[in-house]
């Protein structure tokens, strides 16, 4: 690097030189600034989301590079939201990428002090049997000579943070086992 | 709504800066409250009596909407001879029977005939309307004709609608206002004046409301006092007005329009009850109506019938009806923890909710979850409802020990929004879809890929079964198609089975073409048309910028994709807008045809002057100035003949907890709210007007957390913003109690003690109520003891006594007592609490009397 350009490249200098006297404009430009690229630049694609907080429902774009969510921004065509987000919408990105989820299945024995790992397939399967188990256990052809075909054995509890093809499975499984204890946040 | 709804209160921002006025009616000075033109802090509790006195306004200063109210509403409709006021009987109204604390609904009927309502609790009048049918099947097939009810479009006639309400509401005055919820007379008259000048033919009033008014043991009554006011001045159906629920999940309404819920099945057609001998045709005589939309029930129901068990489904087997597990009384999430406790209820699945801290009442809670064989969390983190037996408060009192909990856990991670296809139906009824970005890591996976392989898993393990209770499980249709390497399945083709089929495999695009003879397959009648033309019109995302200001290609809105429900009552009984600024919909006379800048909802063709033949049911009976289609006799109610269990008017009556009598009646709570079933050691109440707890408390949110913290505690930016729970007290409860800003409180009620940091702040304002000083205490109910930003769950502080119609527990207006310092640890936490029981003379019959 030529002494020139080394003169020319120092902020102060420029500052005097270029008439950005308070070093707010051009002249706090560096080298390092310039090689910054916004990661929604960058990104390989941006899909169109919907925030997962409250029911506004903000139009989201979420941008992937690497097979990775790299940035979450609002979305400007939405006519709901304009491409606004509240706090929440805005950190959505740490929702999805933070070191706080848990990935693994975590398993508690009856009585145990601690978590085990179990495999998916397994959870699975023994989710299963308990199921059948719980609702044979639980069955009521009839309460006070009246038919009722169900099952007191198993409850379910959420849905309104779901999608509505997830309750629509939900309420078809459910009730096809005679479960009828399906309930959500629509009372919080 | 400027901290719960930030962006959605743009759009109140937008209004005001063209002239709209803001009030705000709430206990705190909130974000919302600094951007109002008046804000009006009450006492947690009272809002009937408030908006009753706006109602008792309207009427006696005659403010109401004269053509609109006459057309539209039942205000000219006769009530039966038998239905007696709360005026008469000291605040219950005909048809109590104080013993099973249940109305009698029959006595609350219009004259000489019978509606049944369009939602809500339709079950109440089935032994009546089964047995009546059964006279009427001696008229014909057809069943006994309905009548119109009788009317007084003069509104004289005592009995009429019109005239109850005015006596009904007579007692809510300025005065009682000012004695009962501590408004000044002065400002309330600025609210009277403010809403009526801003009401009629051409300005519009909107309600907006969300869990302060529906978490009380009167709460659907509140809804009801505001639909009234809408009704009267002319506000519903009409741009600009209408009864706003801002509700506080992604697809909240998505999740109650196909319904993770006990009593409704997809798009709010009743669960069956148990009754003797019931078949399709009895459930659809004593659950749908004549008149109206409804009456194609049967028509929506088969269509969900076929769709849940397709070949099966015949109409020699009453297309799988039986198949339909029956109800006996209320099964919500309340009843089910006292099940957990009995020992009925074994195994237990929580998806993406967390009742150890957000349900009322949270040790309950996890004590039921302590009796579990099995319980399956399925969430992002380790949140408390999965962990409890080994961190929960009960380990630290000693109540429970890890070791002696036989409840096996599993932890199932789940996929995030960005990890899967699907639609979230948001507070507007409009339904958006997100597209999957990425996969999912590790073992989370989407409550679609858990539901469907558990189910195909089950189908397996069952295979060949010749039991009679596996035949719904193995008849069930359930043949998704699955992608991808971890076998995710189809989103969309979920939706198509939502949307339905024709006779010809094609998708349905409207309900309108649904049949009742099984040609037809529909999962969810009232979202039939979201995937018209084989195209998901969830996805639809045309910029709003590039098309009207009703937006409607953007995603899409049930039913068939109208914006405003009920929208025929913007224009006159002729059809006309009743003014060109506020024109929505018309009838335009050359082409014979309603148009509109939004869907009309109105039979396309059927014109203002539109008579009923004699004879006619469903949607051809309804008249052409019948706006509110869904109604069985197409009017707005001011009175609610049918469809609530506590009052076809809405009534004031105190909370479950509270530190007043009630100033009006002789009866203090709702009389048939539900507690008795709840009675607990662990969910005793409180004396009326106790000194003990002389304190109201009430639950929120913040903008920076969501519900009970599960999407927000475990995230760095959100637990740095709002770190730590607190509760806001005014500088005068302060001095009272000895309370230092940023320092510790305790905040006590029968039910449990929690501490908090303490928030001195002008925003909470000391209220004169009967006289005396009453002090409010704001508590954010975020918090449990794990995650980044951590503290005691406001839920612990809470009662089980619910609404009787919804089953929404009172968890925003509660009596309680706040002592300076932390709370006591271990064994001496309980100990405090029982000490306070003793105090107050709490027995466990204290507070359950009807």
């Amino acid at each position: 690097m030529g002494v020139r350009r080394w003169i020319e490249g120092w902020p102060v200098y420029r500052q005097a030189t270029q008439g950005d006297l308070l070093g707010r404009g051009a002249a706090a430009k560096s080298d390092g600034s310039a090689r910054i690229e916004a990661r929604t630049h960058s990104a390989d694609r941006v899909v169109k989301s919907i925030c997962p907080y409250c029911a506004v429902g903000c139009g989201q774009q979420i941008y992937v590079k690497d097979e990775k969510v790299v940035q979450i921004e609002g979305d400007p065509d939405s006519p709901v939201s304009r491409g606004r987000l509240c706090p929440k919408g805005s950190a959505s990105k740490q929702l999805v990428t933070g070191s706080a989820r848990t990935n693994k299945v975590l398993y508690r024995r009856p009585h145990g002090t601690d978590w085990e790992q179990l495999d998916l397939d397994t959870a699975m399967d023994m989710i299963a049997d308990r199921v059948l188990k719980s609702r044979r256990d639980g069955w009521q052809w009839e309460v006070d000579g009246k038919r009722t075909r169900r099952t007191l054995g198993v409850a379910s509890l959420g849905g309104a943070t779901l999608d509505n093809e997830e309750n629509y499975l939900l309420k078809k499984l459910f009730t096809a086992l005679g479960a009828i204890q399906i309930e959500n946040q629509a009372r919080i | 709504m400027a901290e719960c709804h930030p962006v959605g209160f743009q759009w109140v921002m937008e209004a005001k800066a063209r002239g709209a006025k803001v009030i705000h009616v709430d206990p705190r000075f909130t974000r919302t409250s600094a951007m109002a033109d008046l804000h009006v802090p009450l006492r947690a509790g009272t809002d009937i009596a408030f908006l009753g006195a706006l109602v008792n306004h309207v009427l006696t200063e005659e403010k109401y909407f004269r053509e609109y109210m006459v057309a539209y509403t039942n205000a000219a409709a006769i009530v039966g001879e038998d239905f007696v006021d709360t005026e008469d009987l000291d605040g219950v109204f005909s048809g109590l029977d104080p013993e099973s604390r249940n109305y009698d609904v029959n006595t609350w009927q219009y004259e000489g005939t019978e509606v049944q309502a369009a939602s809500g609790e339709r079950d109440l009048e089935y032994e009546d309307k089964v047995s009546s049918a059964g006279r009427g099947e001696a008229h014909g097939s057809g069943g006994a004709a309905v009548d119109q009810p009788e009317t007084d479009k003069t509104l004289q006639h005592p009995r009429c609608v019109f005239q109850i309400l005015k006596r009904h509401f007579a007692r809510y005055t300025p005065e009682t206002v000012e004695q009962i919820c501590g408004i000044p007379p002065d400002k309330f008259r600025q609210v009277a004046e403010l809403l009526t000048a801003n009401s009629g033919r051409d300005r519009t009033t909107a309600f907006v409301y969300s869990v302060g008014w529906t978490q009380h043991t009167v709460g659907v009554q509140y809804i009801r006092t505001a639909s009234i006011l809408q009704s009267l001045l002319g506000n519903m159906g009409r741009p600009g007005g209408g009864i706003l629920a801002l509700r506080g999940h992604a697809s909240i309404q998505g999740s109650t329009d196909i319904p993770t819920l006990f009593n409704i099945l997809p798009g709010y057609i009743p669960m069956p009850h148990a009754h003797g001998n019931e078949d399709l045709d009895k459930f659809i005589e004593a659950e749908s109506v004549d008149k109206g939309f409804w009456a194609e029930m049967r028509s929506y129901l088969v269509s969900m019938l076929k769709s849940w068990w397709g070949p099966a489904a015949r109409a020699d087997n009453d297309f799988c009806f039986d198949y339909l597990p029956r109800l006996t009384g209320s099964h919500s999430t309340y009843e089910t923890v006292m099940a957990q406790l009995a020992g009925d209820c074994k195994g237990y699945f929580v998806l993406g909710e967390n009742p150890a801290v957000g349900s009322s009442n949270a040790k309950l809670q996890r004590l039921g979850m302590a009796e579990l064989d099995w319980l399956v969390v399925r969430d992002f983190s380790l949140i408390e409802s999965a962990t409890w037996w080994k961190d929960g408060p009960e380990i630290d009192s000693g109540e429970l020990r890890t070791e002696d909990i036989g409840t096996e856990v599993f932890f199932m991670p789940a996929a995030a929004h960005t990890e899967k296809d699907g639609s979230f139906t948001n507070t507007q009824r409009m339904l958006q879809w997100h597209h999957q970005a990425v996969e999912p890591p590790g073992d989370a996976r989407s409550e679609l890929w858990f539901t469907y392989h558990l189910g195909r898993i089950i189908r397996e393990k069952l295979a060949g079964s010749t039991d009679e209770a596996d035949r719904p499980i193995l008849d069930l249709t359930w043949d998704y198609p699955c992608k991808g390497a971890i076998a995710e399945p189809d989103a969309e083709a979920v939706l198509a089975e939502i949307n339905g089929f024709g006779p010809d495999g094609k998708p349905l695009s409207s309900y309108l073409e649904l049949k009742d003879d099984g040609s037809t397959m529909c999962g969810c009648w009232i979202y039939c048309g979201v995937y018209a033309d084989g195209e998901n019109q969830a996805a639809r995302r045309k910029p709003g910028a590039h098309q009207s200001w009703v937006a409607p290609e953007w995603g899409w809105a049930w039913p068939a994709n109208r914006r405003i429900l009920y929208n025929r009552a913007s224009a006159d009984p002729d059809g006309k807008p009743w003014s060109e600024r506020k024109t929505l919909v018309w009838w335009d006379a050359e082409e014979r045809k309603w148009k509109g800048h939004d869907v009309p909802d109105f039979v396309p063709d059927k014109a203002p002057d539109y008579q009923p033949p004699e004879g006619a049911r469903g949607a051809e009976a309804l008249s052409g100035t019948d706006a509110f289609v869904m109604q069985a006799d197409g009017k707005a109610w001011l009175y609610a003949p049918a469809g609530l269990t506590d009052g076809p008017l809405p009534t004031h009556y105190e909370p479950q907890d509270s530190p007043f009598e009630n100033l009006l009646y002789q009866q203090q709570r709702n009389p048939v709210r539900q507690v008795k079933p709840f009675k607990h050691p662990d969910n005793r109440m409180h004396p009326i007007g106790s000194d003990v707890f002389p304190y109201v408390a009430t639950t929120y949110r913040l903008t920076e957390h969501h519900t009970a913290g599960g999407m927000s505690r475990w995230l760095p930016y959100l637990s740095e913003l709002q770190p730590e729970m607190f509760c806001e007290v005014s500088p005068e409860l302060a001095a009272e109690r000895g309370l230092e800003h940023m320092g510790w409180a305790t905040i006590v009620t029968a039910r449990g003690a929690i501490e908090a940091r303490v928030m001195v702040t002008e925003r909470m304002t000391p209220l004169t109520v009967q006289g005396r000083q009453l002090h409010q205490v704001g508590l954010p109910y975020h918090w449990g003891p794990n995650g980044y930003s951590v503290g005691d769950a406001a839920n612990e502080l809470a009662s089980i006594s619910l609404d009787p119609n919804t089953h929404i527990q009172e968890v925003k207006a509660l009596s309680c007592d706040v002592r300076p310092g932390r709370r006591p640890t271990g064994k001496a936490r309980l100990e405090l609490v029982r000490e306070y029981q003793r105090r107050a003379g709490i027995t466990e019959d204290t507070g359950m009397e009807p």
